[in-house]
């Protein structure tokens, strides 16, 4: 942006400006503001005390892990997903595509008892993933990550899709003519052009699944200290009129959910604009042939 | 190394892009395959570089068998029409991208790339490039990398899809020559597509013209374009004139409107001749086709002449001189004489017959 030019190409920088400053501070920043003004109600030691206390350590411990599990689960198999979508036709290859997005429709309560039906220990896969193996998803945190991936994988394969659909099967072939292998030309090429993406997908999967409540509650068990998610424990509290406490834990997911999304927003950044170095040398002309 | 292809055929669906094809490319030669898009050159370069496969017949590259070895065996070097670079990579790395994937065992030092990749941009002059982004070159400058990056791995055969198609005419000029000179240097053999006559004729030591998956015509760009072997090849390679003509005997006889009535007659034999190759004369003479002037046009060193006769046009070019000792002005009554024709019926060259274009006036 360079703001001492008296023309842009885009007139209306000021009205946009504000309108999205006032946008974001009505339905994200005022909302958030009052939540912090409201935990501060209590006193210090006791916003520690309820802060880390062991069941609230456990919820986080269970929010997090769970929701960075299923989220690098997604970014492997969406990433497949998406790969499939793109570069292959294959018989019900639409029906797949849409697909994709019935988490993003479906109710979560409705994929929590679905899920749960699935793998509960009578359920069809749950049934036999206890006989055959002796592992127990449903009521157990293996359930919350399973619900967290379901939830979160239109997110991967919707980001990374357009972006494989970008990288021209050229390159591809210019890799192969030059020797590399397909590993070599995944790993050298391909996988560093989509990792931008890649990264954008797991960090909306990753957001999502901390704050999903609706279709985990069915299928976690809800046992404190072992399957019980921070959002249901700030449910709890509200259920006991306990609202300052609930604030507390809320604005502790809320600190750890911004340093966490800005550290890996600064990593997109990055990867984003390494191969765009020196930006500004690459503003001048270059299109006279030194040849 | 040499190429040969033998009886290549190749089909998409019901779509024949190659039929039959049998060509040689020895060593050292710069080969142009030309024809309009679709006519099955660019399938007919990917699958010499192993990127499509053959229904039917073989490739050798040396003398070996080489219609199932995986493109990343075959040691050649591929440059495409939009560039293919690594858009993450700079410069640098584009270039070293193929040493670097070679197996342990083969791969130089890292000193040994840093020298290779420097002495490839050198060649190609874009050495103050190295560290830039693809992004950040321009088109001409994207291609030479790109050539760069193809012949670092030393391959044996170096293969160029509409190189310079992107490319305006300045640059595309300026690379024609720049890649003739390289190929000089590199002692392989060079194989580029292209739908541009000029390109072809100006670049190349042999030219393929191919036409709905046939070749039309294997030749130097002197030979194809002064002896076209087929009615299709005259057209595509510069401008022609067209003579409806009928036989009789040893003769090829114009014919002219009013015998169309013995339709019979006006078979499907036709006498080509280039616009050059054409007389104009200001009297009549025996063996010239009498018209109208309809327009002059002059073309930098070359001057137009449409000149209408039975409503049909023909196109000769005269040198500015000659147009001056003319001295012709639109809607004079001119005859024309040809100097160099050929006739074909159908598709065959009839080498004996001698053209008349009749009594005119």
């Amino acid at each position: 942006m360079n703001r001492s030019s008296p023309h842009r190409v885009l007139p209306g920088f000021g009205l946009s400006l504000g309108y999205a400053l006032v946008y974001l501070s009505l339905l994200v920043l005022i909302p958030l503001g009052g939540l912090i003004a409201r935990s501060m109600s209590l006193s210090w030691a006791d916003f520690w005390h309820i802060a880390t206390s062991d069941r609230a350590l456990a919820a986080y411990r269970i929010t997090f892990g769970c929701s960075l599990l299923a989220a690098l689960i997604n970014a492997v198999f969406g990433l497949i997903v998406a790969w499939v979508l793109v570069r292959y036709d294959f018989f019900g290859k639409r029906f797949i595509d849409a697909a994709v997005d019935l988490p993003f429709a479906l109710p979560t309560a409705v994929a929590g008892i679905t899920l749960t039906t699935l793998y509960a220990n009578t359920g069809w896969i749950g049934s036999w993933l206890e006989g055959a193996l002796g592992f127990k998803v449903a009521f157990t945190p293996a359930g919350i990550v399973v619900a967290l991936i379901f939830i979160g994988i239109p997110f991967v394969v919707r980001t990374v899709q357009p972006v494989i659909e970008d990288i021209e099967s050229e390159v591809e072939e210019a890799a192969a003519t030059l020797g590399a292998t397909r590993l070599q030309t995944f790993v050298r090429v391909l996988f560093p052009a989509l990792f931008p993406a890649l990264l954008t997908g797991f960090t909306l999967a990753f957001s999502r699944a901390v704050g999903e409540y609706g279709s985990v509650v069915f299928i976690a068990g809800n046992m404190p200290m072992v399957s019980e998610i921070t959002p249901l424990l700030i449910i709890g509290k509200l259920e006991q009129y306990d609202v300052a406490g609930a604030t507390v834990l809320a604005v502790v997911m809320l600190v750890i959910s911004f340093v966490l999304l800005l550290a890996i927003n600064t990593l997109q950044w990055w990867a984003a604009n390494r191969h765009i170095a020196n930006r500004d040398e690459a503003a001048e002309p270059l299109v006279g042939e030194a040849a | 190394m040499s190429i040969e292809i033998r009886n290549i055929t190749k089909r998409f669906g019901n779509f024949v892009a190659l039929d039959n094809v049998s060509l040689d490319i020895p060593t050292g030669e710069l080969v142009a395959l030309l024809g309009p898009s679709g006519c099955g050159k660019t399938t007919l370069l990917r699958i010499i570089a192993g990127m499509e496969g053959v229904d039917e017949g073989q490739i050798l590259f040396a003398g070996e068998p080489t219609t199932h070895v995986h493109t990343r065996e075959r040691k050649v070097g591929f440059v495409f029409q939009h560039y293919a670079l690594f858009r993450h990579m700079s410069v640098f790395e584009n270039v070293a991208f193929g040493l670097r994937v070679k197996p342990r065992n083969e791969r130089p030092g890292e000193a040994q790339i840093r020298k290779r990749v420097m002495d490839m941009l050198k060649l190609v002059q874009l050495d103050w490039l190295a560290e830039r982004y693809p992004s950040q070159l321009s088109g001409g400058q994207r291609q030479r990398i790109a050539l760069a990056r193809a012949l670092a791995v030393e391959p044996k055969v170096l293969l160029l899809d509409e190189p310079f198609g992107a490319l305006d005419t300045q640059v595309r000029k300026e690379l024609r020559r720049w890649l003739r000179r390289l190929h000089d240097e590199m002692h392989i053999a060079s194989v580029f597509v292209t739908h541009d006559q000029e390109e072809a004729l100006e670049v190349a030591d042999r030219v393929v013209v191919m036409n709905k998956g046939h070749v039309e015509q294997v030749g130097t760009p002197d030979e194809v374009y002064t002896a076209p072997a087929s009615p299709f090849v005259y057209r595509f390679l510069g401008n022609v004139n067209v003579f409806h003509t009928r036989l009789r005997g040893a003769w090829a006889e114009v014919d002219r409107a009013e015998n169309t009535e013995t339709a019979a007659s006006r078979s499907d034999t036709l006498a080509f001749v280039r616009p050059h190759d054409i007389e104009i004369l200001r009297n009549a003479a025996d063996h010239a086709l009498s018209g109208r002037v309809l327009h002059i046009q002059a073309i930098g060193p070359l001057v137009r002449v449409e000149v209408e006769h039975q409503h049909e046009i023909f196109e000769i070019e005269l040198t500015r001189e000659r147009h001056a000792e003319l001295a012709i002005a639109s809607g004079d009554t001119v005859w024309l004489r040809p100097r160099n024709v050929r006739v074909f019926q159908g598709n065959s060259l009839l080498d004996d017959q001698t053209f008349d274009l009749g009594g005119g006036i």
